[in-house]
């Protein structure tokens, strides 16, 4: 367990401003690898995806992959960064078994995408997030630590080594320092790496998952006394993988930092990793324990120049920015802030549109995703995407509320139908012979029948007790097995005792 | 480097741990010197590079080179693992890692 | 002794197309002479012998069949152990890779095979291709044919040393700083390092990969042409490739005239530290050349001396990260295993004992060489050098045609004279690393024996990039003059004994 002593959050936001930064791993969805042509499938039988070059055998070259070059030019282009005219890749030397070729092929001072700057939003504040570079590297192989008790690497007796993911195309993403968050450090960096998974997915470059890891964080953070223009020393805690630890981990750090500094002492420039199960961060390797890289240029690849057509042909495909978009769709759907914002957070929103272009009211259509089948996807611990159902299928149920086929109810059970993969609403209905009777006769009968069973109650609502009617629709609801309008039992019980 | 380096001791010992290679202290002590003569001999490079002459990496004047995103077949797995010094469970067998990733 | 093993490659394989002669017998010749040689010359690692005779039978039946067959199919040859070749071993003449078999084989290898020609064995070379002598070969030296107390030169001995000792008629080498031309000058052969980017470096193990290039080596002018034309063209898994058609190297070597060609003498290269004899077999070659109706002029490349200093900054540095992939993790020698030492442990102890000490002394000197805080002292400098080197190149070309020079100050030296001088041993590719430089073709061609010690004296001829036709224009012409004078091929010269 930690033993790190924590200073009180507004405490530290008294004294210092947190300064951050950002490091983003995106693994990209390209059918082959970055420099050589097997598959990048995720979940394939170890070591059945490698080659001559992936595994860095002698004599092997690398052959740069094209659709990888057009993505990281495009998620360039998506967080408006200048695209080198020329650039090389560069060779980071360290050694490490899941390196085949013990340096990876990346780029160094001459990344493909720089300058850039995208800006998010917390609590309708906007912050800007100025962007260094985002550059083109390889991944490394995933290696399982056996013998162990833990199955952590540091107390196993031996690793054993899977070279699939070895060479699959990476863009790494870096911000410059991000000042000026204040106290909502955490939730801007939070906010910017929940931009960045939406815009690349929008992009259609990767399928940014960071529980597959295919997309990675990590995160910087140092604090500078109130009124200093002079940056701490920072840490950088590594591989955070769902959104939620990167606020976490980030507020943890300031309590630390702040309690370190407050103390007198000095934050050691150090890595440090999230530990989930407790939720502390832990040293490690130091500044002095850093490697040389030795950088330098890749002589068995050559230079990328992208011409200016290309680049152009490749901005044209650059859809919407997300927060545009998202702008546009609260506007046009009449949401609320917090209704959009939960939207988004419940990854509902491209969902909710597919439902309202089928015909769906916007209202209607959110309804339905955020409370009835968010529950339901919630239950069986997925994503609301996983779900089986589409925004077509949702839009008909509403059809069929609207033209009074179904309540509300019925309405529930034609859903669950369908998730069920009974077939389209419009079958369901048929087949399980739900829809309400609107057949004003024989509701008239039944509504009759009721009054003359319970001429207590009919009493007591010819009387002016107008809440009794409840019991009545009740037992109309209970003879119809349920398929009748409620509304419009109640008008006709109404309208009979009046008379 | 207008003064000859020299290198000590210490110093190519530890750039034989950068590279991981095991030295003994003999191997260190006859490669500090001849180390030293080379680096005396190759020290005319910074004479004769001046500011103003730009670096090559590389004589080709290519750039460009790419290939389609298609997968080809990977090796068969058997013809992978028959080079392992070591190997379990399809995958290569390593010693323990001390290290951190990087 | 069958004569068959001192016929030309272009005379073997004229006398298979009519039929005079089988491949199987020319075959058969030429694994009896290396059974019979090999003790004294040791040119070879690896003889695959049953596996070249099932190869000359096939490719007998393919000529019966009638099916067209290249210029030199059915010649054997060859290769030195740094290409990669499936189904025998490829050690680099390294411990470290002894007995690892490559699941793949070299594009230049490949074209071989499918050129129908006969691979014999494997050379042997200076571990990973480093060195002047072959005595860096982990295996044990290889020793000249022309008197076998003195080095083959190197790193290609082996392949030089069989085309010297009769064991093949040609054979395959790779040039980082000299080791096709600085071998053939010392054995009285033809050696030639091509443009760089001419011919694939797919599956030739990595010493310097900006400056490393396979060429053919060849008793004569016309068979090198043939051979370099059968391994060269464009190839997509190497990406420093030329995706471009070389120009006709067998028609310039057949040509035998060098009237009208213009052709400079780099000044730089002479006096202090050059043997008298290689000098005035080098004059007298130039004055032949002129007599033959060359115009000869003095061109001096003021930047030449210092490219030495630059080579070995350079390729040491791009040795230290190519090698790095010797790890012990996936192939190879691995060293100190017993279950309680690491990964890490393991990788030094490996290393330690599978190199040798030349390699372990460029490895270190790149590491050196590239660290932060010496980059731009050294490696930087160096890439200035290298420009200025490729400016003397252009300025030399734009008044001749060709450059030439003595390929190596000296003739072989004795086996082990230079073994603990790293320096004097360097200075044995004073001449030829210009070219590796500035990727230019070079070519050593015989210019006769030193009438100092009775032994060959190469002639460099250096030409522009993709002009590899002049270097064999000249080197067919130089050839035919001196022949004249020499009453045949320089190898007649030999003592009877040594063929």
């Amino acid at each position: 367990m930690t033993q790190d002593q924590l200073m009180d959050y507004t405490q530290v936001m008294e004294r210092f401003d947190p300064v951050i930064g950002l490091e983003v791993h995106v693994e990209l969805n390209t059918v082959s690898k970055m420099f050589c042509s097997c598959s990048t499938a995720f979940g394939a039988p170890p070591n059945t995806q490698t080659c001559p070059v992936c595994l860095g055998l002698p004599g092997s070259l690398p052959v740069v992959n094209a659709k990888a070059v057009e993505s990281a030019i495009r998620i360039g282009l998506a967080l408006n960064c200048s695209i080198a005219t020329w650039c090389r890749f560069a060779r980071k030397n360290y050694f490490y078994p899941d390196m085949t070729k013990d340096f990876q092929i990346s780029q160094y001072d001459e990344p493909l995408c720089f300058d850039g700057e995208v800006e998010v939003e917390v609590d309708d504040r906007p912050y800007t997030i100025p962007i260094e570079r985002a550059h083109m590297e390889e991944d490394a192989g995933k290696s399982v630590h056996m013998g162990g008790t833990t199955g952590r690497i540091q107390d196993a007796a031996y690793s054993l080594l899977d070279y699939n993911r070895a060479g699959v195309p990476l863009i790494e993403i870096v911000t410059k320092p991000v000042y000026g968050t204040g106290a909502e450090a955490p939730e801007v960096a939070r906010a910017y790496v929940s931009f960045l998974r939406d815009m690349i997915r929008a992009l259609g470059v990767s399928d940014v998952r960071m529980e597959q890891g295919s997309l990675r964080c990590d995160a910087n953070i140092s604090l500078m006394p109130k009124g200093s223009h002079t940056l701490g020393t920072r840490t950088e805690t590594k591989n955070l993988n769902s959104l939620r630890s990167i606020e976490k981990a980030l507020r943890y750090e300031i309590g630390r930092q702040g309690a370190v500094l407050a103390a007198g002492g000095t934050v050691k420039q150090e890595t440090r990793h999230w530990r989930e199960d407790g939720e502390y961060t832990w040293p490690g390797r130091s500044k002095e324990q850093a490697e040389d890289y030795r950088y330098f240029p890749e002589p068995d690849l050559v230079p990328i120049a992208p011409g200016r057509d290309w680049v152009e042909q490749l901005r044209a495909t650059i859809p919407e920015v997300p927060a545009v978009r998202l702008a546009r769709l609260r506007e046009t759907w009449g949401f609320s802030p917090m209704e959009l914002r939960d939207a988004v957070a419940a990854e509902a929103v491209d969902l909710i549109e597919s439902t309202v272009a089928a015909g769906c009211a916007p209202q209607a259509a959110r309804k339905w995703w955020m409370t009835e089948l968010l529950r339901r996807a919630n239950a069986d611990n997925l994503s609301l995407d996983q779900l089986t159902i589409t925004g077509l299928q949702v839009a008909q149920v509403q059809g069929l509320i609207d033209q009074g086929v179904l309540s509300d109810k019925l309405a529930r059970q034609v859903m669950d139908a369908v998730l069920a993969g009974e077939g389209s609403p419009e079958e369901i209905v048929a087949v399980r012979g739900l829809s309400l009777v609107s057949d004003s006769a024989a509701l008239h009968d039944v509504v009759a029948a009721v009054i003359a069973d319970n001429p207590d109650v009919a009493a007591k609502i010819r009387d002016g007790k107008v809440q009794a009617v409840g019991a009545l629709i009740g037992a109309v609801m209970s003879k119809m097995s349920g398929k009748a309008d409620a509304a419009k039992v109640r008008e006709m019980l109404m309208s009979m005792l009046s008379e | 480097m207008e003064t000859p380096v020299t290198l000590t001791h210490a110093e190519v010992s530890k750039l034989a741990r950068l590279a991981r290679i095991e030295l003994t202290d003999e191997e260190l002590t006859a490669m500090a010197g001849q180390l030293d003569v080379i680096l005396d001999a190759v020290a005319v490079v910074s004479q004769v590079a001046r500011a103003d002459v730009p670096p090559t990496s590389h004589a080709l004047q290519l750039a460009n080179v790419f290939r389609a995103d298609e997968v080809r077949p990977s090796l068969p797995p058997d013809a992978v693992l028959a080079m392992a010094p070591a190997c379990e469970d399809d995958r290569f067998r390593v010693p323990r890692i001390l290290q951190e990733e990087q | 002794m069958s004569t068959l093993i001192h016929e030309s490659a272009h005379r073997l394989a004229e006398m298979m197309a009519v039929g005079d002669i089988t491949c199987e017998e020319v075959t058969r010749a030429h694994l009896e002479r290396i059974t019979e040689a090999e003790d004294q010359i040791h040119a070879f690692l690896y003889v695959d012998a049953d596996r070249a005779m099932d190869t000359s039978r096939r490719v007998d039946a393919k000529r019966r069949s009638g099916e067209p067959m290249g210029p030199l199919a059915g010649v054997p040859i060859g290769v030195k152990d740094v290409f990669t070749y499936a189904g025998a071993p490829t050690t680099c003449a390294s411990k470290i890779l002894e007995g690892w078999h490559p699941p793949y084989t070299a594009t230049v290898v490949q074209r071989m095979i499918d050129a129908d020609m006969v691979i014999v064995g494997k050379t042997n070379m200076d571990e990973f291709a480093m060195g002047s002598s072959t005595e860096n070969s982990a295996y044990g030296p290889t020793h000249n044919p022309w008197a076998l107390d003195r080095i083959p030169g190197g790193s290609g001995g082996g392949s030089a040393a069989a085309l010297a000792g009769f064991e093949v008629p040609l054979s395959v080498g790779s040039d980082t700083g000299g080791s096709i031309r600085q071998p053939a000058a010392v054995t009285g052969t033809v050696g030639v390092k091509p443009t760089y980017g001419s011919s694939s470096r797919y599956g030739l193990v990595a010493m310097a990969s900006s400056l490393d290039q396979p060429g053919p080596c060849a008793r004569n002018v016309l068979d090198a042409a043939l051979l370099h034309q059968v391994m060269s063209g464009h190839d997509p898994k190497d990406s420093t490739s030329i995706d471009a058609s070389g120009p006709d190297v067998v028609t310039a070597a057949r040509s035998r005239d060098v009237t009208g060609m213009k052709i400079g003498v780099v000044k730089e290269f002479g006096g202090e530290g050059y043997a008298p004899g290689v000098e005035r077999s080098f004059r007298e070659a130039v004055a032949g050349l002129a007599s033959a109706g060359a115009e000869i002029v003095e061109v001096s490349c003021p930047h030449f001396p210092a490219a030495l200093g630059a080579y070995y900054l350079i390729m040491p540095s791009e040795v230290s990260s190519n090698l790095a992939r010797f790890d012990a993790m996936r192939y190879g020698l691995r060293v100190g295993d017993d279950g309680t030492t690491s990964a890490e442990q393991v990788m030094r102890l490996s290393r330690g004992a599978g190199f040798g000490a030349e390699v372990k002394r460029r490895i270190i000197l790149g590491t050196y060489a590239l660290s932060s805080g010496y980059y731009d002292a050294y490696y930087g400098s160096a890439q200035k050098v290298r420009t200025l080197v490729i400016q003397d190149f252009s300025n030399a070309f734009c008044q001749v045609d060709v450059l030439v020079s003595p390929t190596t100050p000296t003739t072989a030296f004795k086996l082990g004279e230079r073994i603990d001088d790293p320096m004097a041993m360097y200075k044995a590719d004073l001449c030829t690393i210009p070219s590796n430089l500035a990727g230019n073709v070079s070519a050593s061609f015989p210019a006769g024996l030193s009438a100092e010690d009775g032994l060959p004296v190469g002639f460099q001829v250096m030409a522009p990039p993709m002009r590899d036709d002049l270097v064999y224009r000249v080197g067919s012409g130089l050839e035919a003059l001196l022949e004249d004078r020499w009453g045949g091929p320089l190898w007649t010269l030999m003592k009877e004994e040594g063929r």
